[in-house]
């Protein structure tokens, strides 16, 4: 099948951007919308035309790189999928497809669909883990945790940080990103003796970063490829207000 | 060279501990006076880097990709190994390193294995520790699936994302530390050069790469934890970032490479589906539990529904050749002997490049149910992919690239032989020897980078005594020289073909020759049409854009440009290897019932290569291969 893209090209940070009709003949429904984009990025380097840039690494839904808003969706049309596993079957000849960056205050675009999700880097190392030294640990299972305990944390662990939660809301929040966390650790003993600071912390670098607040639109949860669930987001606010209420400093 | 593996004497139990007493420690007023260079930061990179700033090292960290939780340790599905016996089916950490040697075909270090299999248990404990939601019991305790090449249950596992749980709580740890200040994360910036000073690592080259800017960094030691090279074959399962640059920049300034035809192809991948394809995906080994493998007795059969054919027209080939064993053989018998019924006309779906794993047994027996709770992203993975459902009809899967045992070679200590440039995970050769067990890899990177690694790199230090550089050492400047006038090179080129076009024209080379089976005229071949293909890149090569600014083009040929000198010394290796160990086939080189066979005789070596100057005439060197307490005998699954 022919298909037209419509693909939001920027030289880099500073440079304005703008739609740049792109022609993508010959697609084959089974490739993905990378495999996609690496056949037109081929020949635009065939016609002497610097490629696409966009982020990219695993390509099995995982690692969390890839990206995309896709006709105005993060990560495209199916529902609990990455841009990467999104398989062009679901296309149709003739199609125009609109493919843009994930665009928030806090995701500066670097370069056509890369933007700097450094963000996220910096919540999670204000309060994102349990202080551990190496070494002195005690016997794994000294410590026993219910499954049902254990299933709620890997839920919330399974975000892959990705940034479709940010690009889907109208706030920019950063919610369902950084509840996941505080969810993963709340729900475990070993998130306890930390969970009052951590959650204080992670939500005033969130602050800081510029991601907005949630209004309870749950766009973030329709889009998560890993359909982490806004009862994080519950959980975050419940953990924040309690912490708030016993925070001493 | 005399390599010296540095290995310390006692009895085989009581090396490590011996060892950690007789290094020399820093005191923890001077750690600060010691900075690192790790680069990479995936399971191995990433809590290397943790724990060398917390022990006060002050730590520049880099990674390619925009962020290290990104790294493809991420990947890694099934589980992870630790001799815990919590099932009490009779584990033990002698019976974790017997395992791991045998399934590694006898080519790997003893001292090394036995390290891996005692520290095994602590990194269960630690990373408990720190909040990675292990798959539990109902009584809370941590459970345990089972996985190819072990008769007990020792695979620790957190749904089918082991990996990634992992590796974000390793990277939980290196982020904490970077909050702390301890470590300096360097995200979206490439290792492109090795700078050694007075003949000891002492820093690097960069390119950030979004400026384009290159610069030099320098530290007391160097850490290597780039992970493999399995996208010398193009498609491999590895992400599309992963890359041989690091170790091999690090191998033309004087690294020995070894072992660089040790390359596991895993047998649970998704078939390839066309020519646009990009990666391979896999699907974890833990699905051959409760899926059986099989392909139609008669090739007449192949283009046949699969639920249409009764019992006695399939072959379930594994259970049928190896009864004791059956579906969960090591990854490289499973890899062959789907070759060997593919190779017969009975391989399924197209091409004929496929094999059934069939889960309507488990179905039937568990539950749907449960059969979803064990692997449901995983069948969910499969029919995005494949737009076929696994409840209803048999997976189809085909071997492919997924790991690299080779690498940089280094000793006990985790350390090259160039003086302070360490090397750990993936990157290093130690642990795997010719194949390597399934939910093996995830267990080495942790061990390497949390209970080897922090120890021995003060013992270098206590001993090195090498004098301060500041990074505008000659040494330095011409490194950066080099690197700047590389990348001006692959710019001017102004050819035709796009870096993409060569890595997938090398990786088909190497994957008809030097793939799941090699054989000499094949190798011999591939070793005659290499120099072309690079003579045809560096004249012929289309890189858009320029060096100042975010270029993936340009990212690409640079890596494209060392895969095509690696594969050069894989294939050389793979040739000069007159045997058949693990992942390693050479069709001249196997049993009557087409096994490999080992030439212990002249082939219980590392095959450690060393540049010459010149990439087509490396010369290799030898680290005998001794075995104390395990005798190599044939590796038997039946």
């Amino acid at each position: 099948m022919n298909l037209t893209l419509k693909v939001w090209r920027q030289k880099n940070a500073h440079a304005t951007g703008a739609l740049q009709s792109i022609a993508a003949p010959d697609v084959s429904p089974d490739m993905s919308f990378l495999e996609m984009l690496d056949v037109v990025n081929e020949r635009l380097i065939g016609q002497g035309e610097e490629p696409i840039a966009f982020d990219h690494d695993c390509r099995e839904g995982i690692c969390g790189a890839c990206s995309l808003v896709i006709d105005g969706v993060p990560h495209g049309p199916e529902r609990g999928t990455t841009t990467c596993q999104l398989h062009m079957r679901h296309y149709q000849d003739g199609a125009v497809v609109t493919v843009e960056p994930f665009r928030a205050a806090a995701f500066p675009v670097l370069r056509d669909l890369v933007v700097d999700r450094g963000a996220f880097d910096r919540i999670q190392a204000a309060g994102g883990f349990v202080s551990v030294r190496t070494g002195g640990a005690p016997d794994a299972n000294a410590l026993p945790i219910a499954k049902s305990a254990a299933d709620l944390a890997m839920d919330a662990a399974s975000c892959i940080g990705c940034g479709a939660c940010v690009a889907a809301c109208k706030n920019a929040a950063a919610m369902l990103f950084v509840g996941a966390k505080v969810s993963q650790f709340a729900h475990l003993p070993q998130g306890q003796p930390e969970r009052d600071r951590r959650v204080l912390q992670m939500v005033a670098q969130m602050d800081r970063e510029g991601f907005g607040a949630c209004t309870n639109l749950y766009e973030c949860e329709a889009v998560c490829p890993k359909e982490i669930a806004v009862r994080v987001i519950a959980e975050l606010n419940r953990d924040y207000r309690g912490a708030l209420l016993r925070n001493e400093d | 060279m005399h390599l010296d593996a540095k290995v310390p004497s006692g009895p085989l139990a009581e090396k490590w501990e011996r060892h950690q007493f007789e290094m020399k420690l820093i005191n923890p007023a001077n750690k600060r006076k010691y900075s690192v260079i790790v680069v990479g930061s995936g399971l191995a990179g990433a809590s290397a880097a943790a724990t060398l700033g917390e022990l006060g090292y002050p730590v520049q960290c880099f990674c390619f990709q925009d962020s290290p939780r990104r790294a493809h340790s991420i990947a890694a599905q099934g589980g992870i190994n630790a001799a815990k016996n919590y099932q009490n089916d009779g584990d033990s950490v002698h019976r974790l390193f017997y395992d791991t040697v045998k399934g590694g075909d006898y080519r790997a270090r003893e001292a090394n294995v036995y390290r891996l299999a005692q520290l095994s248990v602590n990194i269960i404990d630690h990373m408990t520790a720190l909040g990675v939601p292990f798959a539990r019991e109902y009584g809370g305790h941590l459970a345990n699936r089972s996985f190819g090449g072990a008769q007990v249950s020792r695979t620790f596992y957190a749904r089918g994302q082991t990996g990634q749980q992992l590796l974000l709580g390793a990277y939980s740890q290196l982020e904490r530390q970077i909050g702390l200040g301890t470590v300096q994360m360097h995200p979206r910036t490439e290792m492109l050069d090795l700078v050694i000073v007075n003949g000891h690592a002492r820093g690097i080259v960069t390119r950030d790469l979004v400026s384009g800017a290159i610069q030099t960094w320098a530290a007391d030691a160097v850490v290597l934890a780039t992970g493999g090279y399995g996208n010398v074959f193009f498609l491999s399962t590895n992400a599309q970032g992963c890359n041989v640059t690091a170790s091999w920049r690090a191998h033309k300034r004087g690294a020995l490479f070894a072992n660089p035809c040790y390359t596991q192809i895993h047998p649970t991948c998704i078939p390839v589906a066309g020519e646009h394809q990009s990666k391979l995906t896999l699907m974890s080994e833990s699905l051959r539990n409760d899926g059986r493998v099989w392909v139609p007795k008669d090739k007449a059969d192949v283009a046949k529904s699969p639920r249409d054919l009764p019992e006695e027209k399939r072959d379930y080939y594994l259970e049928r050749q190896y009864p004791s064993f059956g579906n969960l053989v090591p990854r490289d018998v499973a890899s062959r002997a789907a070759k060997r019924v593919c190779d017969e006309g009975r391989g399924v779906g197209p091409g004929g490049l496929g094999v059934y794993l069939d889960f309507a047994d488990a179905i039937q027996r568990l539950g749907q149910a449960a059969v979803a709770d064990r692997y449901g992203n995983l069948f969910q993975m499969y029919e995005r992919i494949t737009a076929e459902n696994p409840y209803q009809v048999p997976m189809r899967i085909y071997p492919a690239v997924h790991y690299t045992m080779g690498g940089l070679w280094v000793d006990y200590n985790l350390m090259s032989n160039v003086p302070g440039l360490h090397v750990i995970g993936e990157a290093n050769f130690s642990d795997h020897g010719a194949n390597r067990l399934g939910a093996s890899a995830l267990m080495q990177g942790l061990c390497d980078g949390y209970f080897v690694l922090p120890y021995t790199i003060g013992h270098y230090f206590a001993t090195a005594r090498q004098p301060k550089v500041t990074g505008t050492e000659p040494e330095f400047t011409a490194a950066r020289a080099e690197v700047a006038a590389r990348t001006q090179r692959l710019l001017d080129i102004g050819g035709k073909r796009s870096p993409t076009s060569f890595h997938k024209q090398i990786g088909k080379l190497v994957w008809d020759h030097c793939g799941m089976a090699r054989n000499r005229a094949g190798l011999q071949s591939a070793l005659d049409q290499i120099p072309g293909v690079r003579e045809e890149f560096w004249r012929n090569l289309n890189v858009t854009g320029d060096g100042e600014s975010y270029n993936v083009a340009l990212e690409r040929a640079g890596r494209v440009a060392d895969f095509l000198e690696f594969s050069e010394l894989m294939v050389k290796d793979a040739l000069d290897r007159e045997e058949s160990c693990g992942g390693h086939f050479r069709e001249e080189h196997q049993t009557p019932d087409g096994e490999a066979r080992r030439n212990d005789e002249d082939f219980t070596h590392v095959a450690a290569w060393e540049y010459t100057g010149d990439v087509s005439a490396p010369r290799m060197h030898k680290e005998p291969l001794v075995f104390d307490v395990v005798h190599p005998s044939q590796r038997s699954y039946q």
